[in-house]
């Protein structure tokens, strides 16, 4: 992979680390992707609580509690449902540390950086005066920051939990709980499907290509090059559009969709029901609160 | 520009998908009209396809890379509706199983990326492209452009969803509970980012995928020019003929932009520093704002910011040109000019990053 910065002496200071080319970095990312999916299904097949669980049960039971988050006006009540969340990875098995360094940290940057400035520019009370540059840091500019990275941690994890701990498979067939009509159910299971033939593609592409590169690639050169990558996916996603019908129709497709419905409701899916939407109830509950914020706020 | 869960109040997020549903209802009642029994496996490959371009990096002017959303390329092979529903599918599969956009979210980035993305996108590329041949420059040209005003448009939307938050929402304490800028800054900031480079990701992926299909298999974009000419040659003749009504309302406007000297006061909210002094000028600002009288001074901002830059003809009417009318006609038809000149320029360059389709394309075009 490396062989491409040796050769790059036109620079006449010596670069201290060349910056990896487009198609690299594009590489890098396709791979996380297939990565984080098989992940996935990895962690999706462990004997935890969540996996045993209805996938119908999940869905609504996440769902509840991501809308609960969001509906929060207190701390509190997000810190609770964000324990909850711990606690539920910990009983799944999902590993806390790839969970954190995966999306805890990611969401941190991304948030992080957008709430920083917040700190700063809310109008309200003062509590710290940064030394050297007069800047004033104020208790609702703080609450606010700590808002928007907490929610955005919680709700990321809880619907995370969902895809860690369902096959994708039933992941969609519940989907048809929630009144997704079943040809849309149909289309993203297919898309699902391709993604990965196209992820693959895409990657074989890249990486052909990649070996064929000696120096660095010129701005013009490499947009080409993108432009043309997606130009050759897009005619072979429309080929193999035509392939898969043909496939279909031989055997038999007639534009209805039917599917197996093999979920039955036990005893222990009703009861893991019930503690969810109880405890997303109390969550709505102690979310909408506003003295409870300025009781257990100092 | 996928919004996360926890930006966007749910208020916001409900209205949102309340906004997009009759879009996906129309959406999927014209696909399935058009496609019949094709419409599960195009729609699933093309979501695919929009997925997988989602994370493809762009190679920007200046060494930096960009993503794009793709949704300019999709308007344009699939045609709007087919391109709104791909888009929201590679979304929610984006949103469901890989945690990228929030779910309560997720009809907020629907809305913003493939509904008035694909909008925005298809209304420019027919626009510009108009009857153009199908292999001709000036296809790429609207792609590219397609592309940047669709991305820019979702940002803008996206931008105003952010800012309208801490006006609505905030606790007990007054802390903003969702996104915390206001719109003054929110708009700046997320177009900024959209303008350049988000923006360039996009128009290069539009023209240039465009560019592409135009020597490599313009079958594809025949869906959305069903009656463009093949050739390259008629183009020539007739290609930029129908903009002729065009060209002559721009004139038109310049000519009667005097007219705007016969208005009363000054525009509001365009008042210069020096206007607070005026008494005049503050009779007319205070009649225009409710009869509210405007500050003693003028801000003190809008003072300090009014000295960094001098316009190069002030008011409209370059100092030399004692005829006030004359002056306006003359700003009109400079500014115009610069527009123009700016846009032939972009011309230019998509010619250039298509030049080696013209080698190739008498062997390619029209067979298909």
């Amino acid at each position: 992979m490396n062989s491409a910065a040796n050769s790059n002496s036109k620079s006449a200071a010596p670069r201290k680390k060349r910056r990896r080319n487009f198609v690299e970095r594009t590489l890098a990312n396709l791979i996380r992707n297939l990565e984080s999916a098989l992940f996935a299904e990895d962690t999706a097949r462990k004997n935890g609580l969540l996996q045993r669980l209805d996938p119908r049960v999940k869905i609504v039971g996440l769902l509840a509690l991501i809308l609960a988050v969001t509906l929060a006006r207190n701390f509190f009540t997000i810190i609770f449902i964000f324990a909850v969340a711990l606690l539920l990875a910990v009983l799944s098995r999902v590993p806390l540390r790839t969970l954190a360094a995966r999306t805890w940290l990611s969401v941190l940057a991304f948030t992080g950086t957008i709430a920083l400035p917040v700190i700063f520019i809310t109008p309200g009370d003062a509590v710290f005066q940064l030394p050297v540059l007069h800047w004033t840091i104020t208790a609702q500019g703080l609450t606010s920051a700590f808002y928007l990275i907490s929610r955005a941690e919680t709700t990321v994890t809880l619907s995370l939990l969902l895809v860690l701990c369902t096959l994708w498979t039933d992941v969609l067939k519940a989907l048809r709980v929630l009144r997704v009509p079943t040809v849309f159910v149909v289309i993203l299971g297919m898309t699902y499907r391709y993604i990965f033939v196209m992820l693959e593609t895409a990657q074989n592409m890249f990486e052909a290509r990649q070996s064929r590169i000696v120096g660095a690639l010129a701005g013009g050169e490499s947009r080409k090059l993108a432009a043309a990558s997606i130009g050759v996916l897009l005619s072979k996603s429309f080929y193999l559009n035509q392939e898969i019908y043909l496939a279909m129709q031989s055997r038999g497709f007639r534009g209805e969709v039917y599917s197996l419905d093999e979920f039955s409701m036990k005893r222990r899916d009703w009861l893991a029901l019930i503690v969810f939407l109880s405890v997303a109830l109390l969550a709505f509950w102690l979310g909408r609160q506003d003295s409870l914020a300025a009781f257990l706020s100092f | 520009m996928h919004i996360p869960d926890g930006y966007l109040s749910p208020i916001t997020c409900a209205v949102l998908y309340a906004a997009s549903a009759p879009f996906w209802w129309f959406a999927l009642r014209r696909v399935k009209r058009l496609l019949n029994t094709k419409l599960v496996p195009l729609l699933s490959v093309f979501a695919a396809f929009s997925f997988v371009i989602m994370m493809f990096n762009i190679p920007l002017p200046g060494g930096t890379t960009g993503h794009a959303v793709g949704v300019g390329i999709a308007a344009i092979v699939l045609g709007t509706w087919g391109s709104m529903l791909a888009i929201s599918v590679a979304l929610l599969i984006q949103a469901l199983f890989f945690g990228d956009g929030g779910i309560t979210a997720f009809g907020a980035n629907c809305f913003n990326m493939a509904i008035v993305g694909s909008l925005v996108a298809s209304a420019v590329y027919r626009t510009v492209a108009n009857r153009a041949a199908i292999t001709s420059t000036r296809r790429v040209v609207a792609a590219a452009l397609a592309g940047y005003a669709a991305i820019n448009a979702a940002a803008f939307c996206a931008s105003i969803e952010f800012g309208i938050q801490p006006l609505l929402f905030q606790d007990a304490s007054g802390a903003p509970l969702y996104a915390p800028y206001p719109l003054s800054i929110a708009i700046p900031a997320m177009m900024i980012g959209h303008i350049t480079v988000a923006g360039l990701a996009e128009l290069i992926t539009a023209g240039g995928v465009v560019a592409y299909l135009q020597r490599s298999d313009p079958s594809l974009l025949r869906f959305t020019a069903p009656d463009a000419p093949d050739e390259n040659e008629l183009v020539e003749k007739g290609g930029w003929r129908s903009t002729r009504p065009l060209w002559i309302g721009l004139a038109a406007l310049m000519i009667l932009t005097p007219l705007g000297l016969l208005t009363a006061g000054t525009a509001w909210g365009e008042w210069s520093a020096e206007d607070f002094a005026d008494s005049k000028t503050r009779e007319e600002i205070a009649a225009a704002s409710l009869n509210q009288a405007p500050p003693e001074a003028p801000p003190a901002g809008l003072e300090r910011l009014s000295s960094v830059w001098t316009a190069p003809i002030p008011d409209y009417a370059p100092p030399f040109l004692q005829s006030e009318q004359f002056g306006y006609i003359m700003s009109a038809i400079f500014g115009t000019g610069l527009i123009i000149a700016f846009f032939l320029l972009c011309g230019w360059i998509a010619r250039r990053f298509s030049r080696d389709n013209r080698e190739v394309s008498p062997t390619v075009s029209g067979n298909e």
